[in-house]
């Protein structure tokens, strides 16, 4: 197995520097000391990786990257950051220091074991088809087909995502407290 | 293009998830991680997807049930997390050793 | 059309078609179903409905009843139905090719579609009827959910296919009969009156299931048709069991139609209220075992009938009419010393039970049925007039009662068309039907339980004319002012007194009604031949005979109590010397009960004492003793010494193991998690490198 396939087609160089950007926001992610900044660069990981997902011809799932990580999950995490009163600037103790080495052994031996296996089973196998996109008419009737069981069961899932979220979160009020909407 | 160049960044994705999980103290920070690992994840079902081209696009279908899972994940871990902030005054996880005994 | 149908043996005058049924067959499941629909919305919606909830029972019986009716004309005049609609439930593997099929389904031939409509027309009207009665009661919603739950059981029996559905509905009767037997359970008798009945029922019920059983395995099949062809076939396998299943079948029949001695239950139900002692504990209810008889009817006539039981001192049929022959008689005697009005009826209906278990078990099939048709009608119709009595006076005893003719003119009207029927004046519906039994007692040669049917008859007037004359005539001795009941009580006694005088013309021997042919006929689709007999012509013999009884019991009866119904009470001791004594505590038939179950409970219980005391405790304690010295033995030698050793060095180990791996256990999501990971990440690999 060679790698100079891996650079020969002129496209290979765009997903080279997509690969990186989306590899360099994910160390970021994990390192940075600030907890706005990793969640602001959990956006640059997502996009990127939805630029790959562009190149793999998935568009449908590219834009559902978008919009729902990008323009709502880190808007809760956001939220959530500012509801625990986590402190928005250079936060020294993010980290647990002591487990630091032993984090980035499992780490290393995750990527090895990932991809030495991947390498073992595809090879050099080539991209099917590349800039020929999956039209969305595919994967609605996929989801609306022969899926649409597990479909409704995420969005019942959803729903009671939705209801715990607000059961949980909801604070309970004090009896004075109480009292005191009661005569509003 | 070769599927693997696809498989190797979702790899490192994922490892750096992984990394993030086991080091963050902040209970959000952990699960931005999760986030993370899920996403790479996600770009993997695209790739095979991409190599097996199955007429129902199985693997992107997939990718979608994974999304939609993850975001209620993450608003159903938010709560918990509001929640123990609450009662503890505290977001980190290594203050959370309730299941010792 | 199924070869082995056929017509009834004089069939060639009666030219019966057979017709596979139409539509109406189809629908004829929605009456086994809709009661239930009506018990569920009672129970539902009753509770702030005008009626609390009756308007939904009266519904159902309706629509029952407009479905009976259809496939009453279909089987007059479109040809016999003889139909069944089967649905597999279930089915378990016994031996080879002789699965053991759990079915349900309906039937749709002459017999079953004669209950249907009785059930649904006397069902109707009693319903109507209670909507009256039991306004401003206590729980009528309960009372109403109940009523609907026995119909749709009674429905279910006498639709049944099988034996298992049978058993279902006749269970489910049992069960809304004790529920509504008890339905005033604030008064400890009513609640006692209750579990009698159900508990006598139960002793019945032993013998009915273990009959089917003995049936359904002797032919491997439990439906009806089967069982009936392979009796008339003389099927080797229903050979061997078919008169101990007659017998069990007839014990169970005995139960739930109150023959001798198992009656005692039906005196005492009369605690319910009136509208359920009309309908359940005297027009259809307690028929369901002369039902299950006719159901079975060929068994008995081919397989058990002649068979000797008791080293051949009896046969089981001469058993059987021997059986009705006592209840007959000596339930009627019964009614002669009874205060209680509804209890006079109670008796009464026992007696007119007694007749229709005589003539299905003598072999009148036909003679049998059609009692148990007209019966339905006057004895319904006599339950309602003393409702409506009881209503009005608000007491149960006739000495309360007395001089109400006036008062009560509609009732009384009824009530005396109803008691001439019961009686067997002619041409009211009894006349014909009990002629016709004793008839079938004639032809078959019972010439004494002839004799006693004619003094059931007699008896059955003289204690009619007693009652009418206790309750209507004198001088009423009651406290306040008696009313005559609302319409909505009245009407249905006025509509039950048509069939009770009009529906004896339908058996008339020889008489038909055109294309409309005549009840004999209807009941004509069997699946195998019966061989009851059916006279051409009226034998007016026979006839005068019965009739002559019954008006001489009429005479006599008007004699001793129309003059002065004051004081009979008094007078019944002097002139019934002898008997009253015995009557008044009802043959000790309750004392018996209670003295079989007190004798055989006390002694049973001292034996099974005696025998847990000093044989099985002698047991348990002798290998209690070995065991212990054993256990000695084993402590000592074995176990301090070597097992002990083991064990303590397995938990030392343990214990250390324990306290290094606890340190592991630190509560730390993320180091369990870095665990989990490195766990999968070491799988992950091992398949990799070793696959």
């Amino acid at each position: 197995m060679t790698f100079d396939v891996w650079l020969s087609d002129p496209v290979n160089w765009v997903y080279l520097a997509i690969g990186a950007a989306v590899l360099l926001c994910g160390v970021r992610v994990v390192t940075s000391q600030n907890v706005v900044h990793a969640a602001l660069f959990l956006v640059g990981a997502l996009a990127g990786s939805a630029a790959l997902m562009l190149l793999l011809s998935a568009e449908f799932v590219a834009w559902t990257v978008v919009l729902v990580y990008i323009g709502a999950v880190i808007v809760l995490f956001l939220f959530g950051i500012m509801i625990t009163r986590a402190p928005v600037v250079r936060d020294v103790g993010l980290d647990n220091k002591k487990a630091r080495p032993v984090a980035a052994v499992v780490a290393l031996a995750t990527f090895a074991v990932l991809t030495y296996t991947s390498l073992l089973a595809f090879g050099n196998t080539e991209v099917a088809r590349v800039g020929d996109p999956t039209p969305t008419e595919t994967l609605a009737e996929g989801l609306l087909g022969r899926f649409v069981l597990p479909f409704e069961v995420v969005g019942f899932i959803l729903l009671a995502a939705l209801i715990g979220g607000i059961t949980l979160a909801r604070r309970d009020l004090s009896p004075a407290e109480e009292e005191e909407r009661g005569a509003v | 293009m070769i599927v693997n160049q696809f498989l190797v960044v979702a790899a490192a994705l994922f490892s750096l998830g992984v990394y993030g999980l086991l080091v963050r103290r902040n209970a959000v920070m952990v699960l931005l991680a999760v986030e993370l690992m899920l996403n790479a994840v996600n770009l993997n079902l695209i790739a095979f997807e991409s190599v097996l081209r199955t007429p129902e696009a199985l693997g992107q279908i997939f990718a979608i049930f994974v999304i939609t899972v993850a975001a209620a994940e993450v608003g159903i871990g938010l709560a918990i997390i509001l929640l123990i902030f609450r009662n503890r005054r505290s977001a980190n996880v290594d203050d959370f050793n309730l299941m010792k005994l | 059309m199924n070869p082995l149908v056929l017509a009834a043996e004089e069939g060639a005058e009666h030219a019966v078609e057979l017709a596979a049924g139409g539509a109406a067959t189809q629908w004829a499941g929605l009456m086994l179903v809709s009661p239930f629909v009506a018990f569920l919305l009672i129970i539902w919606l009753g509770k702030n409905m005008k009626y609390k909830g009756g308007e939904f029972a009266v519904a159902a019986m309706g629509l029952n009843l407009v479905i009976a009716t259809i496939l009453f004309f279909q089987n007059a005049q479109g040809g016999i139905l003889n139909d069944t609609h089967i649905f597999e439930i279930g089915r378990i593997g016994l031996f080879e090719g002789r699965d053991l099929v759990f079915e349900l389904g309906w039937m749709v031939d002459g017999l079953s579609i004669m209950m249907y409509w009785v059930v649904a027309f006397v069902g109707l009207l009693v319903f109507i009827y209670a909507l009256g009665y039991m306004h401003g009661d206590v729980r009528v919603t309960m009372f109403f959910a109940s009523f609907s739950l026995f119909a749709g059981a009674m429905l279910i029996l006498v639709g049944a296919p099988n034996l298992i559905q049978l058993i279902i509905g006749w269970e489910g009767v049992g069960l809304a009969s004790y529920l509504l037997i008890g339905h005033y359970w604030e008064d400890l008798d009513n609640v006692r009156s209750g579990n009698k009945a159900f508990l006598t029922n139960k002793v019945a019920d032993v013998g009915l299931i273990l009959g089917a059983i003995f049936l359904g395995m002797g032919i491997g099949d439990f439906r009806f048709t089967h069982i009936n062809e392979a009796a008339a076939a003389g099927e080797a396998g229903l050979q061997t069991v078919a008169v101990a299943g007659a017998l069990l079948m007839f014990l169970g029949a005995m139960g739930k139609s109150a023959q001798f001695p198992l009656h005692i239950w039906l005196p005492d139900a009369m605690a319910g209220p009136t509208p359920v002692s009309a309908l359940m504990h005297a027009a259809t209810m307690v028929t369901a075992g002369v039902y299950l008889m006719a159901r079975l009817f060929p068994v008995y006539q081919y397989m058990a009938g002649e068979a000797e039981i008791l080293g051949g001192i009896i046969t089981v049929r001469g058993l059987m009419v021997g059986i009705g022959a006592i209840t007959l008689l000596a339930m009627g005697l019964l009614a002669l010393v009874a205060n209680d009005l509804k209890k006079v009826l109670a008796y009464s209906t026992v007696s007119q039970l007694g007749y229709m278990m005589t003539a299905v078990a003598a072999g009148g099939y036909t003679a049998g049925l059609f009692h148990l048709f007209t019966h339905a009608f006057f004895k319904a119709l006599l339950f309602l007039g003393a409702g409506s009595v009881i209503h009005a006076v608000h007491s149960n005893n006739m000495t309360d009662m007395g001089g109400l003719r006036k008062d009560m003119p509609h009732t009384f009207r009824t009530f005396i068309i109803g008691s001439l029927a019961l009686a067997g004046i002619i041409p009211l519906a009894g006349f014909w039907s009990k002629d016709e039994i004793l008839a079938t007692l004639d032809y078959e040669g019972y010439t004494f339980v002839f004799w006693v049917a004619v003094a059931g008859a007699f008896v059955t007037a003289f204690y009619m004319t007693r009652a009418i004359a206790l309750t209507f005539f004198g001088t009423y001795k009651g406290h306040g002012h008696p009313h005559e009941s609302p319409t909505i009580m009245t009407g249905p006694l006025w509509v039950l007194a048509v069939p009770s005088v009009i529906a004896g013309f339908l058996n008339v021997p020889g008489l038909e009604f055109g294309s409309f042919h005549n009840f004999t006929t209807w009941l004509a689709a069997r699946v195998v031949p019966l061989g009851d007999h059916h006279p051409e012509a009226p034998d007016w013999g026979l006839a005068a005979i019965g009739l002559g009884a019954a008006v001489l019991g009429i005479a006599l009866g008007w004699l001793v109590f129309g003059r002065d119904a004051d004081t009979q009470e008094a007078r019944d001791r002097l002139e019934i010397p002898v008997l009253y004594p015995l009557l008044r505590a009802k043959y000790f038939m309750d004392h018996i009960a209670w003295a079989i179950v007190g004798f055989t409970m006390g002694p049973a219980a001292r034996a099974m004492n005696w025998v847990n005391t000093y044989i099985l405790d002698g047991i348990v304690n002798g290998v209690g003793a070995i065991t212990m010295a054993l256990g000695r033995f084993v402590y000592g030698g074995v176990d301090q010494r070597g097992i002990d050793g083991f064990f303590n060095g397995v938990a030392m180990a343990s214990d250390a193991a324990g306290s290094a791996m606890r340190k592991l256990q630190t509560g730390r999501v993320q180091q369990y998690a870095a665990g989990f990971m490195v766990g999968a990440l070491v799988l992950v690999a091992a398949v990799a490198i070793f696959r």
